[in-house]
């Protein structure tokens, strides 16, 4: 039985090696800023982590193994530890652990303890059952005021939001279904949830933030490269989550100045 | 007929170690016997108060957490999407002071008459070997009703806390009106829930007198039971102090 | 209350309701709660089993159940989160194992309250049915999921089941964190006072000081969770506004104002972050027990696994808010809770090298029960090491809410504490029923189960990282999910594969208790005092006579001594310690 488990638990340990380095199945392409540094930190715990899992899978196939019951004039070592060992190995432990976490904590600071930077561009997203809704602030750089009471799904994207069309500030607020972005600008996003916890989840720009009734969350992020970007819910919201997605298209700087006009056209 | 002087004064070893000496024939008595078939009441008497002392910390966690719920929700600002900012929403309650400082007193005074309880019941415990022995008379085992008053004046706090919803709700805050109010009302409704098997375990306490149970075991019940009151009664303090200072 | 149980001053009790209906005997009582683990826990697998079906078929329709529906899958989900926590997880290594053979390891002849003790059993049991009875109410169960999130908890008008369903959830779980406090209260009073002469508390065996300690966990953890659940129900059924602000459901503002989803997450990972160490610790006792036990060995380290529980339990209630790094919460609060997460993988590291230390040098007897401590071995290996990835803030961005978490906890709590428990009944099924389970069957189980169980989790982790989110009930709707439905069907095929193999052990069990061989009092030849008595036990457990402990509980292999064990109770022998 003992080589039947070191047979088992290696076989295990290796197959499952084989297909995390083999990346079959891998984070998506990073298409923002942030992914650099992120799948950096990420490449270090998972080679840390897999020498650590190697290690430990092995040796337990191979002690059981190998100190399998042979008979009675097997010597045991009678020991109830070695204390030495015990710090040092501790130590590592702590040390390896620690270490990483706090590795990574510059990434954690640049990302979510500073505001965006100036320039970037404010764009409001308002999640609901089911659907994501994008407000962008127009010339005036300003958002106009939504309203509770003027929320009203079934009858477009502003009605869905509440906007108030008697505020100013919201005649050239463009209100749409689907997210546009300019290529290698900040983005200034406002999060917004009007029933329940929702969550923005863009894989490809390693971005992800719960978007949360109460709270107007500001994040940022840099996307740098154009395409199209599918957009996720991550936080159970109900029975339509699975399907409620979005997409994100990252466009030249020149080609979101014609869409955002295009837009505001419609208005009139 | 009261027992705070007991009527022939005798030198006893205290109470504490159970009734009587009688050497551990094994040690570490699991089961609560001594060494012969007599149950060891002192260590079940030390085992029912670790028991309370464990318990207690499971109540006071409920009020920790729901201490923190009222901070955290006293500090909190919500979003407002008309004004695109964030306002606070914590209203400070009118609370029927007077009320409740009459309630506290109530609820001081019975744990006052618990305590008394519990010494009479402990000195009854530390007299029943010598009660039997054949001749010996103490007078009368009766004493003074105070288990009696503590339900009483249990009973009276409870009667005034529900006067203090009644004026609470008389001032237009109910259990929904806002958070300052909903948390009132379920602090307090927390602390009546556990008083109430308080006194339940009183009335408990008191019936076994009638069921003649043996007094040793009585004691442990009331013991414990009066030591749970002393707790309640700190624990409406804090609660009291937390809703006035933090309202 | 606490001092009515005067069981053992008299004779055990006759007639069948208060022998095994409202026994006060604690290995009755242990039975009862096995036994409502084990229905709980087929319950749990076949719902399981439901939703890895229509994950991949979304619109089959099943024999007898029909077609299940997107909230269907939620109802399922939600259920089957629930149902595994509570009813096996927090039930069967404690309540079951534990108030079976804490007692007669630490030398005494029952708990330290057997009424408290019955009281927990039959609250649990009730608990389960209130639970149950969401399935049957109109709108069904609720579809908020195991964790409850507010306000879809807490808005009755947020989908299916979110009506009565919900609030006979919210309920059930009141039942049981009342029980639960009852249980642990027992436990920790019992390991302080009743331990017989010469057991010390560090001469108890790891199993004792696992259920201590997790019985500290549950005491200071289901209170807050208790306190959660009532002001859930405020929110839902009178209006209060704990954990709900100003909402618009489906255009309608629904009538609270100011509160916050955030404060339901603190209160809820506070409990729920200690509940999941309360999963896994009975467990991690276990493995040390059997290690030692079929290696010969004593365990290496037995104070380092002794602190190492203790810190594990202690920074267990420092580090819920890693549950909460996406959640708004704010990121200096992630970063300090980031640092004391990864503080509590050392405990934890400590132990597996401990466990490898006691198979250096051994001699390793493969018996069924060794089989499933070793698998524990390997499953809590592979599942604690996806732990350092979510630990880390920025690698929880892309991880959070995937199927990468739902690997990670199914394999430590969903596949190692589960072999704690297949290690635990296979170990103590002798002194419980007086029979061998069968070898044989034993060994075919643990291979598929093992294998099988590592097919269904490990690929999560792939899936995870291609950014697979959770609790989707099927893959159709996003394009980037299209090509990962192959490795799910995979996933559904090993988990059609090995619950199928759970009915091997199910079978094993009940046809070993009336025609297993008959066993010895000692079969495994270990040292602890449940090795000592009678099989199964008597009432009393030690036959009135209360046992005297001289030594530690490891002492195997001692050089010089007649045999290759010592048992506790043994005056003769070396006395290390």
């Amino acid at each position: 039985m003992g080589l039947a488990l070191l047979a088992i638990i290696w076989l295990i340990t290796l197959v499952s090696t084989y297909f995390f380095a083999a990346k079959t199945w891998w984070l998506p392409h990073g298409a923002s800023a942030s992914a650099q540094w992120i799948d950096g930190q990420f490449a270090l715990t998972y080679v840390l982590m897999g020498i650590v899992f190697l290690a430990a899978q092995l040796s337990l196939g191979w002690l059981v193994w190998r100190y399998r019951d042979q008979g009675p004039s097997q010597p045991v070592k009678y020991t109830h530890g070695n204390t030495k060992l015990e710090l040092i190995w501790t130590t590592l432990t702590a040390v390896l652990f620690i270490g990483l976490n706090l590795m990574g904590s510059s990434v954690w600071a640049a990302e979510r303890f500073a505001p965006a930077a100036p320039g970037s561009i404010p764009v409001e997203v308002t999640g609901m059952q089911f659907a994501w809704y994008f407000r962008y602030a127009g010339a005036d750089g300003k958002f106009g005021s939504t309203n509770p009471k003027l929320m009203d799904p079934s009858a477009g994207s502003e009605a869905a939001i509440g906007l108030d069309t008697s505020d100013p500030a919201s005649k050239d607020d463009v209100v749409t279904g689907t997210m546009y972005l300019p290529v290698n600008r900040e983005v200034d996003l406002r999060l917004r949830s009007v029933d329940v916890i929702h969550s923005f989840f863009v894989p490809s720009f390693r971005f992800k933030q719960d978007a949360v009734p109460g709270l107007e969350i500001r994040m940022h992020f840099t996307p740098l490269e154009i395409g199209d970007y599918e957009i996720a819910c991550a936080e159970l919201c109900g029975l339509g989550h699975y399907k409620m997605h979005g997409m994100v298209h990252v466009v030249s700087a020149e080609d979101f100045d014609k869409w955002i006009a295009a837009r505001e056209a419609e208005k009139q | 007929m009261s027992s705070l002087s007991s009527p022939i004064s005798i030198e006893l070893p205290n109470t504490g170690r159970g009734g009587g000496e009688h050497p551990p024939a094994h040690g570490g008595d699991g089961g609560g016997r001594g060494g012969d078939s007599s149950p060891n009441y002192g260590q079940r008497l030390r085992r029912a108060r670790l028991g309370l002392i464990v318990g207690l910390a499971s109540v006071t966690m409920i009020f920790v957490s729901l201490t923190s719920a009222l901070i955290f929700r006293q500090g909190l600002p919500t979003f407002d999407a008309v004004t695109s900012g964030y306002v606070r929403d914590w209203i400070p309650l009118n609370l029927p002071l007077a009320l409740l400082l009459v309630n506290t007193g109530l609820l001081f005074l019975s744990s006052l008459s618990a305590e008394f309880a519990r010494r009479q019941i402990t000195r009854q415990a530390a007299l029943a070997p010598v009660r039997s022995i054949p001749g010996v008379s103490l007078g009368d085992e009766k004493g003074f009703p105070w288990l009696a008053v503590t339900l009483v004046l249990g009973g009276g706090f409870l009667a005034g806390q529900w006067m203090a919803w009644r004026e609470l709700a008389a001032r237009d805050f109910y259990v929904a009106t806002n958070p300052s109010s909903s948390f009132f009302y379920l602090l307090t409704a927390t602390h009546a829930v556990h008083l109430c098997g308080g006194i339940l375990v009183l009335l408990y306490a008191a019936g076994t007198s009638l069921l003649h149970k043996p007094v040793e075991k009585r004691r442990i019940v009331v013991d414990v039971t009066a030591w749970y009151w002393h707790f309640m009664f700190l624990l409406w303090i804090y609660i009291f102090a937390l809703l006035w200072f933090v309202r | 209350m606490a001092t009515s149980a005067t069981v053992h001053s008299h004779a055990a009790p006759q007639g069948f309701i208060r022998k095994y209906v409202f026994s006060l005997d604690h290995k009755v009582i242990g039975l009862q709660y096995y036994f409502l683990a084990l229905v709980a826990v087929f319950v749990g697998m076949f719902l399981s089993l439901l939703m890895r079906v229509h994950m991949i078929w979304p619109t089959a329709v099943l024999p007898l159940i029909g077609e299940i529906k997107p909230e269907t899958y939620l109802q399922l989900l939600t259920m089957h989160g629930t149902i595994m926590v509570f009813f096996v997880l927090t039930t069967a290594p404690q309540g079951g194992f534990g108030n079976y053979f804490l007692p007669i390891q630490i030398g005494a002849p029952d708990m330290a309250f057997p009424v408290l003790n019955m009281l927990s059993f039959w609250t649990t049991f009730v608990a389960f049915v209130v639970l149950i009875a969401a399935f049957f109410v109109t709108g069904g169960a609720p579809l908020h999921g195991w964790t409850g999130y507010a306000p879809l908890s807490a808005l009755t008008n947020s989908g299916p089941g979110e009506q009565l369903g919900a609030d006979l959830w919210i309920t059930s779980i009141a039942i049981f964190c009342i029980a639960s406090l009852m249980g642990a209260l027992n436990f920790i009073t019992t390991t302080l006072d009743m331990r017989a002469k010469g057991m010390t508390m560090f001469r108890m065996p790891l199993t004792c000081w696992s259920w201590f300690i997790t019985a500290i966990l549950g005491l200071l953890a289901f209170g807050v969770l208790l306190s959660a659940g009532i002001l859930l129900l405020l929110d839902r059924n009178v209006g209060t506004s704990f954990y709900v602000p100003l909402v618009v459901v489906n255009g309608q503002i629904m009538g609270h104002k100011g509160g916050s989803p955030l404060l339901w997450q603190h209160l809820f990972w506070f409990f729920g972050h200690p509940e999941v160490y309360i999963a896994i610790l009975p467990g991690m006792g276990v493995a040390s027990q059997l290690l030692s036990t079929f290696s010969r060995k004593p365990i290496f380290g037995y104070k380092a696994m002794v602190y190492a529980l203790m810190a594990i339990g202690f920074l267990g209630f420092m580090v819920w808010g890693h549950h909460m790094f996406m959640s708004g919460m704010s990121p200096y609060s992630a970063f300090a809770f980031s640092i004391m997460t990864m503080a509590i993988g050392v405990p934890s590291a400590i132990k597996t090298f401990n466990w490898l230390g006691t198979l250096l040098h051994a001699r390793i007897r493969f018996q069924t029960p060794m089989l499933y401590a070793i698998g524990f071995v390997s499953l809590f290996v592979s599942g604690g090491l996806s732990g350092p990835f979510l630990a880390q803030p920025t690698l929880d961005i892309p991880l959070h809410d995937t199927a990468f978490v739902v690997g990670h906890f199914h394999l430590i709590m969903g596949v190692a504490a589960i072999f704690g428990m297949f290690a635990g009944t296979y170990y103590w099924f002798p002194k419980m029923f007086g029979r061998m389970m069968n070898e044989t069957w034993g060994r075919v189980h643990f291979v598929i189960t093992l294998i099988g169980t590592y097919c269904i989790f490990m690929p999560m982790h792939y899936l995870g990282m291609a950014g697979q989110p959770r609790r989707y009930s099927q893959f159709t709707e996003l394009a980037y999910l299209h090509n990962l439905i192959p490795l799910n069907t995979f996933i559904t095929y090993a988990a059609i594969i090995t619950i199928s193999a759970q009915f091997i052990f199910l079978i094993n069990l009940f046809w070993s208790m009336f025609k297993g061989p008959k066993a010895s009092d000692n079969p495994w030849e270990a040292t602890t005092l449940e090795w000592t008595t009678a099989t199964p036990p008597p009432h009393d457990n030690f036959g009135g006579v209360t046992p005297v402990v001289y030594h530690g509980p490891y002492e195997y292999s001692v050089p010089g001594a007649k045999k290759d064990f010592v048992m506790q109770t043994d005056p003769a022998g070396v006395a290390a310690h």
